[in-house]
C-alpha cells in the first residue's frame, strides 16, 4: 500500500485522482475566459468611439475617449435616470420581500411540523417547471383592470417570492439549524416568530445573502413582462436600452454606451462577490 | 412570547383561541393557548405568501389563458366571443406558427447540445487542480451578469451582416460573408451562440460541484484498477453525473423553450417583432408576445401561450417524477 502511494505520488496524482493542473489546461482556461470577457470589451470598445470605427476593416482594438461623451448621449435619450431608479427600486424591493417570504417559508418547510407539510412542499418543487411567464396575457388584462399597467408595483407584486427561493432555503435551513437550538429558544419562552428572528436568520445568513443578489440580478435583468405591463415614461434599465436600439437607425456607439452602463452596477456586484456566488451556485446544485 | 405562567395573567379562555384545550389536561391559560396555537399555525402562516402569490399571479393567470384561448378577444374589446376551439384549428393550420416552432426547437438544440458539452468538458478543466480555484470559477462565471437585453444587442453587433466583427473576421481567413440575419440556419446559430455565451459558465459550476462530490475512493479504485484519465472520464464520472446532466438539460429545455429576448433584439429592424424580414427566427414566445401586444389578438395569443404550455407540462412532468427522488430522500432524512 505505502508502495502504491509513492507511485502514486510520483505521477503527480493526488488522492482524488486529479492530476496537477498541465499547462494546456490552463491554456484552454484562458482562451475561454477570452472568449467570456471578449464581448464585454468590445461593447466598451463601440461605446467609447464614434460609430465610424464599425465601418473600418480593421477595428481599433484599444478604447478611444468617447466613452463618457457617448454615456451623456444616454441620457440624453432616454430617461435613463428614471430608469435606474426604478430598477433599483424594483429589485431592491423584489430581494427584501424574496428573501423574507422565501427564509420563513424554508423555515416552516425545514423544521416545524404541521399537516400536509410534505405534499405542500413536493407542490412548491413541481411549481419550479411551472412557466408562469405564459400567463401575461391575463396578467396584463388584470393589472390594466387595477390601473397598475405602467407603474412599478406591477412588476414588483408577481416577483414578491419565488418557489426556487423557498426551495433552497428549505435545503439549507434543513442542514444548519439544529432542532436543539429550536427547542431551547421554545423552551426560553420565545414564540415561532422569535424563533426565527433570533436563532433561524442568523443561521442561514449566508444563503440568504445569495439568494438576495441572484434575486436581485434576476429582477435587474427581466426583461419580457416589465416590456409587456411598462411604458417608456416609466422604465426599467433593460426596457430603456430596448428603446435605445429601437431607433430608427442604430447608432451603436450610443447603444452600446447604454448596455456599458447598465452592466457596471451588475459587474462591481459580481466582483466583490462573486465568491459567494460561485459557492452558492455550486452548493444550490448539490443539493439541488 | 410564553413565559412562565403568574397568576394575575390567569383568566377566563379567550373566544379567539382557535385550539381548545384537551379535555383532561389542567385548564391553561391565556398565553399557554396563544402558545399553541403559533405552534399550530405558524408553519401555515409562513408558507402562505408563497401559496397565495403563486396562485393569484401564477397559477390563475396560466388557468385564465386557457379558458381565454376559447374565445375571440382583442385587447380593446369589452366583450369576448367564444368560438370554442377555432382558435386552435386556426393555429394548426397556420404556417407562421409551425415556423416558430420549428425555430424554437432548432435554436434550442443548437444552444443545449454543444452547452452541456463544453460546460462537461470545462467542469473537468476546473476539475483539475488549479492555482486560484476560485478565480477560474468567478471568471467563467463572468458572462452570466450581462442581461439578456445586454447580450441581444453586442451579439446583433458582432453578428451584424456589413459591418459585423464576425463577418469581419471571416473575410480576413478568406471565408465568404454570412449573412447572419437573412440566412435562417446562421440566425439560429448567432442566436444560440447568445444563449451559449451566458449560460455555459453557469451551467459547467453545476457540473463542477457535482463532480467534487463523486467519493473518492471510486475514481481512486479506478486509477488503481490502471484506468487512464480518459477512461475514469467516461467510464466512472460520466456515468456518475447524469443526474446532474438530466437536471441541468429539464431545465434549458424549460427555458429554451421560451426563448424570447435573444430573437426580439437580434432583429435588424428594431423594436420589431417578426424575428427577420421572413420570421425566419421568430420564437414561440416571440410570435405570442406579437400576437397579443402588437396585433391585440389576445384570445388567438393565449391558444399560442396554451400549446406551448402543455408541450412544456410534458416536460415538466418528467422534470417532476426526477426532483421528486430528490426532495423526498430530503424528507425522510429529515423526518427523525
Amino acid at each position: 500500500m505505502t508502495a502504491l502511494t509513492v507511485a502514486v505520488r510520483r505521477n503527480t496524482v493526488d488522492a482524488t485522482g486529479a492530476k496537477r493542473a498541465r499547462f494546456w489546461v490552463y491554456g484552454l482556461l484562458i482562451a475561454f475566459i477570452v472568449g467570456s470577457i471578449f464581448p464585454f470589451y468590445w461593447q466598451f470598445l463601440v461605446a467609447s468611439r464614434d460609430s465610424s470605427m464599425l465601418t473600418e476593416q480593421v477595428p481599433p482594438l484599444v478604447p478611444g475617449g468617447n466613452f463618457f461623451a457617448n454615456a451623456a448621449r444616454v441620457f440624453d435619450s432616454v430617461s435613463f435616470w428614471k430608469a435606474l431608479g426604478n430598477s433599483v427600486v424594483v429589485s431592491g424591493t423584489v430581494t427584501l420581500t424574496t428573501v423574507l417570504f422565501s427564509t420563513l417559508a424554508g423555515f416552516a418547510f425545514a423544521k416545524l411540523r404541521f399537516r400536509g407539510r410534505n405534499a405542500l412542499f413536493l407542490f412548491v418543487v413541481a411549481t419550479l417547471a411551472v412557466p408562469t411567464q405564459l400567463g401575461i396575457i391575463p396578467l396584463y388584462m388584470a393589472m390594466s383592470e387595477f390601473g397598475w399597467a405602467g407603474e412599478l408595483q406591477a412588476v414588483i407584486v408577481p416577483n414578491l417570492v419565488t418557489a426556487i427561493g423557498v426551495f433552497w432555503m428549505r435545503q439549507y435551513t434543513m442542514q444548519v439549524v439544529p432542532y436543539e437550538l429550536i427547542e431551547a429558544a421554545r423552551v426560553d419562552g420565545c414564540s415561532m416568530l422569535r424563533v426565527y428572528w433570533h436563532v433561524v436568520l442568523p443561521a442561514v445568513r449566508p444563503a440568504a445573502a445569495f439568494l438576495g443578489m441572484f434575486t436581485f440580478m434576476t429582477s435587474w435583468n427581466d426583461f419580457l413582462w416589465p416590456l409587456v405591463v411598462l411604458n417608456a415614461e416609466n422604465p426599467t434599465v433593460q426596457i430603456a436600452l430596448e428603446r435605445l436600439q429601437s431607433g430608427f437607425y442604430i447608432d451603436y456607439s450610443l447603444v452600446l454606451a447604454g448596455t456599458t452602463l447598465a452592466t457596471i452596477p451588475i459587474l462591481i456586484v459580481f466582483i466583490v462577490l462573486g465568491r459567494q456566488i460561485v459557492a452558492g451556485i455550486m452548493q444550490g446544485a448539490v443539493k439541488g | 412570547m410564553t413565559g412562565p405562567v403568574i397568576a394575575d395573567t390567569e383568566r377566563a379562555p379567550s373566544r379567539a383561541a382557535p385550539a381548545p384545550p384537551p379535555p383532561r389536561r389542567p385548564r391553561l391559560t391565556w398565553r399557554q393557548r396563544l402558545s399553541v396555537a403559533d405552534v399550530k399555525w405558524s408553519p401555515y402562516l409562513y408558507i402562505a405568501p408563497f401559496f397565495v402569490l403563486f396562485g393569484v399571479v401564477g397559477l390563475f393567470p396560466l388557468l385564465y389563458t386557457g379558458y381565454l384561448s376559447l374565445f375571440d378577444r382583442d385587447l380593446l374589446d369589452v366583450d369576448s366571443t367564444w368560438v370554442g376551439l377555432a382558435n386552435y384549428g386556426t393555429l394548426f393550420a397556420d404556417a407562421q406558427f409551425w415556423n416558430s416552432l420549428v425555430n424554437t426547437i432548432s435554436i434550442f438544440l443548437l444552444s443545449t447540445v454543444p452547452q452541456i458539452v463544453i460546460a462537461v468538458l470545462l467542469a473537468a478543466l476546473l476539475n483539475s487542480r488549479l492555482r486560484l480555484p476560485t478565480a477560474w470559477r468567478v471568471g467563467v462565471l463572468l458572462p452570466y451578469v450581462v442581461s439578456l437585453v445586454a447580450v441581444g444587442i453586442i451579439f446583433a453587433n458582432l453578428f451584424g451582416p456589413n459591418y459585423g466583427l464576425v463577418n469581419g473576421i471571416l473575410e480576413g481567413l478568406g471565408f465568404d460573408r454570412i449573412d447572419w440575419q437573412g440566412n435562417r440556419f446562421a440566425s439560429h446559430v448567432a442566436i444560440a451562440t447568445m444563449v451559449n455565451w451566458r449560460w455555459t459558465g453557469y451551467n459547467a459550476l453545476i457540473v463542477l460541484a457535482a463532480m467534487k462530490a463523486i467519493p473518492r475512493d471510486i475514481t481512486e479504485a479506478a486509477l488503481i484498477d490502471g484506468a487512464g484519465a480518459v477512461r475514469r472520464f467516461f467510464s466512472v464520472t460520466l456515468p456518475l453525473l447524469r443526474p446532474t446532466l438530466i437536471f441541468v438539460v429539464v431545465t434549458s429545455t424549460i427555458g429554451g423553450l421560451q426563448i424570447f429576448t435573444e430573437p426580439k433584439l437580434f432583429d435588424a429592424m428594431p423594436g420589431s417583432n417578426n424575428g427577420g424580414s421572413s420570421n425566419q427566427f421568430q420564437t414561440i414566445t416571440l410570435y405570442m408576445y406579437q400576437t397579443a401586444f402588437e396585433t391585440q389578438h389576445l384570445g388567438y395569443a393565449s391558444a399560442i401561450a396554451w400549446v406551448l404550455f402543455l408541450l412544456i407540462i410534458v416536460i415538466a412532468v418528467i422534470n417532476f417524477l426526477l426532483t421528486r427522488r430528490i426532495a423526498s430522500a430530503g424528507v425522510e432524512e429529515d423526518a427523525r
